[in-house]
C-alpha cells in the first residue's frame, strides 16, 4: 500500500460508514466558511443528509418539494446571482429526469450549480431498480463544462463537496445510501482531477471508483496470493479524467481492469478505454453491470449478484493479463 | 405615460419589427411569428419599465429578463442593439457560424443576456431562483420572464408556478405571450390552456389580463405588477402571433420560416407604411 494515510483498517475488517453522511457534513463545513452555499432539497432532506445544513442554516436552505425539473433551474438562477447552490436527490432524478435541465439550462451556461447526486449504484438495496443511479456517470459525462466526482468512502465525500465549491462550473457528486468501506482517513490527500494510486504494482491495473476502490484492494490482495502483482488506482474524477496517470500505467503495467457501481456502458470504463485505445492500446476488462436493471435486495447481496465484488474482479485481471501480447 | 413616450415606445417597437424581419431574412430560418408578437413587450421592458444600463450589462442594480421561449431571441436580440448593447450590424449575423447571436440565447456569449435558452419550459423556474437570490439578499431588483403560451404544456412551467407562489416572489413578473398559435395549430385543440387566468389565480397568481400590443396597457399592468405584494404577478398578453406583418398574422405556419426575398420587400413595405401612420 502506499503511504497516503490511508485507513489502517482496511484489512482484515474496514469501518463503514454511508458516504452521503459525508456530502452532508460537507455542506455544513460549506456553510460555516462560505455564505454563497445554499442547499436545495426535494423533499428527501433526511436521506440525502441535507437536514443538517438545513437545521444549522435554515435561511439558505431551500425546499422546492418533489419536484426536480423545477429544483434544476431555479438553482440554476439561484447561480446566475452568485449564489453556489447545491442540488439534493437521488441520481435518477437529479441527472435522469433533470437532465435537460442540467445540460441546457446549467451546463450550456457554465453555471455554478452543484449537483449531490444520492442513491447512485445497486448497494442502494431494497428498493430496486426504480431508485438505483446506474447511468448517472455515463449521461452526466457526455455533458460538456460538468466535472463528475465518485468519491470512494465518507472522507473523501466530504472533502468532494467541500472541493467542489472552490471551483467554477457544474459539477456532480455521486455517492451511495448503504454503508461502504472507510478506505481513506481525514488525512488522505485528495485533488480534484487527479487520480490516486493507493497500491503499487506492475503486472495489472485495477481502476475503480466509488466503493469499488475497495473490492479492488481486496481484489489486488488475493491477486498477490496467485503471484500477481496489481496496481490499484482510486479515480474519483471521472471527469475530467487524469489521463497522464492512466497512460503511465498502462505503459507500466500492460493490462487493465477497470471497477465501478454503474453500467458499463458509457461509464467510467468508458471513460478510461477512451483514453488508453486511442494513446496505448491494452487489453481492458470492465467490471460493472452488463446492461441490465438492478432489482430489490440486500445491498451486499446485489453486489454479489451483479458481479462487483473482488472475486470476479481478480479473475478479470487475471484474463487481462493472459490478453497481453508477447 | 405622455404622448412623447408613447410615440417614442412606437417607433422603437417599429425598429425592432423591422430589425426581426430582416434578421431572419438573412439568416434563411428563425422564428419570425412569435419574435413579431412579444415586439411590444420587450418594446415596453427595455425603453420602459426594466431598469438597466447597456453601457454596463452586469450592473447590479439591472433588473433581470429571462426570455423563456428563447426561439423568440429575434425580438431579444433586436431590443439590445436598439438599446445600445452592440451595433445594429450586428443583428444581421443571426443563426450564422461564429456569431454571438445564436440561433436560441447564449448568455456566455453576448452580454444582456441573463439566461440561455431555448429548451422550453424552463425560464420560469430560472426565474423564480434569481428572484429569490435578490430576496435572500434583501435587494429590489424585479424579475421578468416571458413565456409562450405553447410553452405552457410543459409541466415544469406548473412547478415553478407552485414554488414563485409560495415563496411569495411579489418581485418576479412573469408574461405569457398569448397568441394561440403553436408549431402544430391552435394552442386549444393541442392541449386546451383555458380557463388559463383562473389557473394561474388558483396558483396564487396575481393574473392581469391585457392587450399585449397596446403599449400603454402593457405599461399599465407592468406598473400594478410593481404595487403587488406577497404573490408573483402574471401578465396574460393577449397577442396576434406574426403581428405587424399581414401575411404572418394568426399563421402557425409562420411560427419557424424566414421569409422570401419578395416577402421580405413586402413585409418591410407594410411596415415603413407604419412608420407614416
Amino acid at each position: 500500500m502506499i503511504d497516503l494515510f490511508l485507513s489502517p483498517k482496511i484489512f482484515p475488517e474496514p469501518e463503514r460508514t454511508p458516504t452521503r453522511f459525508g456530502y452532508g457534513d460537507g455542506l455544513v463545513e460549506l456553510g460555516k466558511n462560505n455564505p454563497s452555499v445554499v442547499v436545495l432539497g426535494a423533499d428527501l432532506s433526511s436521506s440525502l443528509c441535507v437536514d443538517r445544513f438545513r437545521d444549522a442554516f435554515p435561511d439558505r436552505f431551500i425546499q422546492t418539494g418533489i419536484a426536480e425539473q423545477d429544483m434544476m433551474a431555479l438553482a440554476a438562477g439561484l447561480a446566475v446571482s452568485g449564489k453556489i447552490p447545491f442540488v439534493s436527490t437521488y441520481g435518477v432524478f437529479s441527472t435522469g429526469r433533470a437532465w435537460d435541465q442540467l445540460r441546457t439550462t446549467v451546463a450550456y451556461a457554465k453555471l455554478n450549480v452543484k449537483v449531490g447526486s444520492g442513491h447512485g449504484g445497486v448497494s442502494v438495496g431494497a428498493d430496486g431498480a426504480t431508485h438505483q443511479a446506474l447511468e448517472d456517470i455515463a449521461i452526466t459525462r457526455a455533458i460538456p463544462n460538468v466535472t463528475v466526482i465518485v468519491p470512494v468512502d465518507y472522507h473523501e465525500t466530504f472533502k468532494a463537496t467541500v472541493a467542489a465549491a472552490s471551483i467554477p462550473g457544474p459539477v456532480v457528486i455521486r455517492f451511495g445510501r448503504e454503508k461502504v468501506p472507510e478506505v481513506t482517513t481525514y488525512k488522505t490527500p485528495f485533488t480534484l482531477g487527479r487520480a490516486e494510486v493507493y497500491r503499487d504494482g506492475d503486472d495489472v491495473t485495477i481502476a475503480a471508483c466509488g466503493q469499488m476502490v475497495y473490492e479492488s484492494l481486496v481484489a489486488a490482495d488475493i491477486l498477490s496470493k496467485e503471484g500477481l502483482s496489481a496496481r490499484v488506482i482510486n479515480c474519483h474524477t471521472v471527469k475530467p479524467i487524469d489521463a497522464a496517470t492512466f497512460l503511465r500505467a498502462a505503459r507500466e503495467t500492460g493490462a487493465f481492469v477497470t471497477a465501478e457501481e454503474h453500467q458499463v456502458m458509457g461509464g467510467f470504463g468508458s471513460a478510461v478505454a477512451e483514453v488508453l485505445s486511442q494513446n496505448y492500446p491494452v487489453p481492458i476488462k470492465m467490471i460493472g453491470v452488463k446492461d441490465i436493471f438492478g432489482q430489490s435486495g440486500e445491498p451486499d447481496e446485489l453486489m454479489e449478484l451483479y458481479g462487483l465484488k473482488a472475486e470476479p474482479i481478480a479473475e478479470a485481471a487475471l484474463e487481462a493479463v493472459k490478453m497481453k501480447r508477447g | 405615460m405622455g404622448e412623447a413616450e408613447l410615440r417614442h415606445l412606437k417607433s422603437m417597437s417599429l425598429a425592432i419589427r423591422q430589425d426581426i424581419v430582416k434578421m431572419v431574412a438573412e439568416a434563411g430560418s428563425g422564428h419570425p411569428g412569435g419574435s413579431l408578437s412579444i415586439a411590444d413587450i420587450v418594446t415596453v421592458l427595455f425603453f420602459d419599465v426594466m431598469k438597466h444600463d447597456p453601457g454596463d450589462p452586469c450592473w447590479e442594480g439591472r433588473d433581470r429578463l429571462v426570455l423563456s421561449k428563447g426561439h423568440a431571441c429575434p425580438a431579444l436580440y433586436a431590443a439590445l442593439a436598439e438599446s445600445g448593447y452592440f451595433q445594429k450590424e450586428e443583428l444581421l449575423t443571426l443563426r450564422k457560424l461564429g456569431s454571438r447571436l445564436q440561433g436560441h440565447p447564449d448568455m456566455c456569449k453576448l452580454p444582456g443576456l441573463e439566461a440561455s435558452t431555448g429548451s422550453l419550459g424552463q425560464g420560469l423556474s430560472l426565474a423564480s431562483g434569481i428572484a429569490l437570490a435578490m430576496k435572500m439578499d434583501g435587494k429590489s431588483n424585479r424579475v421578468f420572464c416571458i413565456m409562450g403560451d405553447g410553452e405552457l404544456d410543459e409541466g415544469q412551467i406548473w412547478e415553478a408556478a407552485m414554488t414563485a407562489a409560495h415563496y411569495r416572489l411579489d418581485n418576479l413578473c412573469g408574461i405569457i405571450d398569448r397568441n394561440g398559435l403553436q408549431i402544430d395549430g391552435d394552442t386549444e385543440s393541442i392541449k386546451s390552456l383555458e380557463p388559463l387566468a383562473d389557473k394561474w389565480r388558483a396558483f396564487g397568481w396575481n393574473v392581469i389580463e391585457v392587450d399585449g400590443h397596446n403599449l400603454r396597457d402593457l405599461f399599465s399592468a407592468m406598473h400594478r405588477f410593481r404595487h403587488t405584494h406577497f404573490r408573483p404577478t402574471i401578465i396574460i398578453a393577449h397577442t396576434i402571433k406574426g403581428k405587424g406583418v399581414s401575411f404572418m398574422e394568426n399563421q402557425a405556419g409562420w411560427h419557424g420560416k424566414a421569409p422570401s426575398s419578395e416577402q421580405t420587400e413586402a413585409a418591410l413595405l407594410e411596415l415603413s407604411k407604419e412608420v407614416v401612420r
